[in-house]
């Protein structure tokens, strides 16, 4: 019986950790720079990065840093990368479900290669260490996101988190 | 005897379990990236140390009660971490955050265009982004100045602050036609491009015209922008000539800054000069 709560606790904690829908809240944009920012281009840029969080999310559940490259790019693709081949030595791996995101695009560059978007974010993380949950805890972090075009999509090239 | 060992077992066990159990961890707030930090655990017995962050992921082995350094070099990548202290009952856990070093090292400067004319208001943009030697963006505000000289000298400085680790700024080209170099830099660190400025559209048009047998040649004086540049060779000037009812219109492109065509010579004929929206002198021709 015991057994059976315990294993009943473990479905109930890894399914939080499906991928549901985080919910969005988009600020007006409070742009510095001189360039327009057209409804498109913003509502396309916050969709790749919405994007971005869904494929770090697999990346790092699965320990395959490739589910990054539709995504990211340069330093920001490198470091998680990076995590992915630390956390795969030590036998750990990292569950993220992103809650609730609070986004405002903040600067997009005059000559229209970078958008920046601050993010307010609540996720949850999980860390396993050889599948066996040692903890999950709730973050509210903001979030900085600089992305660069690609061929057909917005690309993240820096994430960088801090206290909110 | 068996007995005896499996009771001590269960006995070490149990006090080593209430011992983890109220086990704390003491650590600052932040770190600064790339520093030598410690955590000051209490409790005793044996425990796992994580840290975990989208940059880095670290697990330590560590006794309680004791300190646990880190070497400089550790953790580098600025961010949110989360550290667990994992005992066999339970685990105690705290974020805190890795902020960028604040020596910065590099800049990533987007500048636009590459080519523009001379004198054009806000026609040169610039974007730096701030990196510390680890590449984390330094979101503290920081001066960054931007300047634009030409091979006469300085002609344009800003000074401007980041926000969230980017600054911006618009400035004019210069007067003079030829390469400028346009300059980001803070302490130390600086990243130039080069842009070519080139001479704009002509300011004014002036002819003159003399009879060389049945014919008339035309010729501009050296073409200038109103900065008194010479204008691009290829730029085409138009020669209008009308005559007794009748119109002959010819496109010469500029060479060495200078149009020069013949046309009849018809007496009594009108002649003007035009390139682009600019409009040069008329000459009626009497004939000789």
């Amino acid at each position: 019986m015991r057994c059976l709560t315990i294993i009943c606790l473990l479905c109930v904690a890894t399914s939080s950790f499906a991928a549901d829908d985080p919910e969005v809240h988009i600020e007006p944009s409070h742009l510095q720079g001189p360039r327009v920012l057209e409804k498109q281009t913003e509502a396309a840029a916050i969709r790749d990065y919405l994007q971005a969080w869904h494929s770090l999310r697999s990346a790092l559940a699965e320990s395959r840093s490739e589910l990054l490259d539709a995504s990211f790019i340069g330093d920001a693709r490198d470091k998680l990368a990076a995590t992915i081949v630390e956390q795969d030595k030590l036998g750990i791996r990292t569950r993220y479900q992103d809650r609730a995101h609070d986004l405002q695009v903040v600067f997009y560059s005059p000559e229209g290669l970078s958008i920046q978007i601050v993010d307010r974010i609540d996720y949850d993380v999980q860390i396993l260490d050889h599948d066996k949950v040692i903890t999950t805890q709730r973050l509210n972090v903001r979030y900085i996101a600089v992305l660069t075009p690609s061929e057909v999509r917005w690309r993240v090239r820096i994430l960088q988190g801090q206290a909110n | 005897m068996t007995f005896r060992v499996a009771l001590l077992v269960i006995a070490v066990s149990a006090f080593q379990a209430a011992s983890a159990q109220g086990a704390t961890m003491t650590l600052a707030e932040s770190i600064t990236a790339g520093s030598a930090f410690s955590i000051q655990s209490t409790g005793s017995g044996n425990a796992v140390l994580y840290i975990v962050g989208l940059g880095q992921v670290v697990r330590r082995d560590v006794r309680l009660g004791e300190a646990v350094n880190f070497p400089a070099g550790t953790l580098y990548n600025a961010g949110r971490y989360l550290i667990v202290l994992a005992t066999a009952n339970g685990s105690e856990s705290r974020a805190f955050n890795v902020v960028p070093a604040g020596q910065p090292v590099a800049l990533s400067f987007l500048a636009k265009p590459s080519r523009l004319p001379v004198r054009l208001h806000d026609g040169i943009t610039g974007a730096v982004y701030v990196f510390d030697p680890y590449q984390n963006l330094i979101t503290q505000p920081t001066p960054v100045l931007f300047e634009i000289s030409t091979g006469s000298g300085t002609a344009q400085t800003r000074k401007v602050l980041t926000r969230d680790g980017a600054a911006w700024t618009a400035m004019d080209s210069t007067a003079r036609e030829g390469a400028a170099r346009f300059v980001a830099q803070l302490d130390g660190v600086s990243s130039t491009r080069v842009i070519q400025q080139v001479p704009g559209d002509p300011c004014g048009l002036k002819m003159t015209a003399r009879q060389v047998g049945p014919k008339l040649v035309l010729e501009t004086d050296p073409v200038r922008d109103c900065s008194g540049n010479i204008v691009f060779d290829g730029t085409i000037v138009t020669f209008t000539e009308t005559y007794n009812g009748g119109e002959s219109t010819v496109d010469v492109p500029l060479k060495r800054g200078v149009a020069r065509v013949e046309m009849p010579a018809y007496s009594d004929a009108r002649i003007s000069v035009a390139s682009g929206v600019v409009m040069g002198n008329e000459i009626r021709w009497r004939g000789r």
